[in-house]
């Protein structure tokens, strides 16, 4: 192990460059980690996010030696190269400042999508069963634990050549939603799910589902969209 | 900007068309092997693929195919790396298509009947 890390971290916005710092190289130190005592302790004008620290928020995404990743839970020893670290902030989505990317488009697109739930039952009603071994209930459950980071978007070659696609993220969300039986507007998201800017747009790259750090398959969900669009379209639905 | 159940509907005309594709390719590699076994002379060739109906059905169906499938990757090639959009891009890959197919139809109908 290297007694120090040669850190180069993206300062300034869309027009910067990156600045090299010494951090000092400990056990189990996570790139965080590194971001945190740069901060602290060499330059506390460097902007960043974080908030859990343990992977449940989704805030810390940046771009590790050239992959997005989430930085709270990366080991310096897994993505370090001789000592050297290059931090930047996530790719397709606008630099504030340093490190911290303006992500509305990103959330943006997750509406846009129809992520949300519309039920037609209210408290009164009974609780609706759903059958935890139903086909439709295991397709949600592996896209159901999206921590909403962005390591999809930034990862996705579409979104970079497409900039109204809605990306990995946006659709696995509707993917889930399209997988809920309670839900009562499938086929007005079926129909914003299959225009220029959706599900047949992805051309399954996979990196989405590679550096997805809950290991979600956004590229399955979306090939299940695809599917079930083609099947809407066949049937005059959309 | 297309409608969603036009671009459903290019999705599975592009994905149904690779299918057929695929079995083509497949019948035009054992076409190709069959047909080196006497030599490559083309009259040799052409005794062959004169007057013959199922030659001229493989390669029929492949071109129209390559009609369907090429120009709905272009028109994504075209948005995508070089940023053209509008009908411009849908009306160029209109044209390429009708050049697919007349070509590839007159090379088919050359080899078999003319």
């Amino acid at each position: 192990m290297t007694k120090n890390l040669k850190v180069k971290i993206w300062r300034g916005g869309k027009e910067g460059g990156f600045a090299t710092f010494d951090v000092p190289r400990q056990e189990n130190q996570t790139v965080l980690d590194v971001v945190t005592y740069v901060q602290r302790n060499l330059d506390p004008l460097l902007a960043y996010r974080f908030a859990c620290r343990v992977g449940m928020c989704g805030s810390c995404a940046m771009t590790v030696n050239g992959f997005a990743r989430w930085t709270c839970r990366t080991n310096v020893s897994k993505v370090e190269k001789d000592g050297r670290l290059e931090i930047a902030p996530l790719s397709h989505l606008p630099i504030i400042k340093d490190l911290v990317t303006d992500m509305r488009e990103f959330f943006d697109k997750g509406a846009r999508a129809k992520g949300q739930f519309k039920g037609k039952q209210n408290r009164q009603d009974e609780f609706a069963r759903v059958d935890p071994k139903s086909k439709e209930r295991i397709a949600a459950n592996a896209g159901i634990e999206c921590i909403g980071c962005g390591v999809c978007y930034a990862s996705c070659d579409v979104v970079g050549w497409r900039p109204e696609y809605l990306g990995p993220a946006a659709l696995n969300r509707a993917w889930t939603l399209v997988n809920d039986v309670r839900d009562i507007q499938q086929t007005e998201r079926l129909k914003v799910v299959a225009g220029d800017a959706g599900c047949n747009s992805c051309h399954s790259l996979g990196s989405c589902s590679e550096r997805c750090p809950k290991q979600i398959e956004p590229t399955a969900g979306i090939a299940g969209l695809k599917m079930l669009v083609a099947m809407a379209a066949l049937r005059g639905e959309i | 900007m297309t409608s969603s159940r036009t671009q459903a509907k290019l999705w599975y005309w592009q994905r149904a068309s690779a299918m057929v594709m695929a079995v083509c390719v497949l019948g035009h590699l054992a076409v190709m092997i069959y047909a080196v076994r006497g030599g490559l002379s083309a009259a040799e060739i052409l005794g062959r693929t004169h007057g013959s109906r199922l030659f001229a059905s493989l390669y029929t169906l492949l071109v129209l195919a390559c009609a369907v499938h090429v120009p709905i990757g272009l028109v994504a090639i075209a948005e995508e790396w070089a940023g053209w959009r509008g009908s411009k891009v849908t009306i160029g890959a209109g044209l390429f298509s009708a050049l697919i197919a007349i070509m590839g139809l007159r090379a088919v109908y050359g080899v078999v009947a003319a």
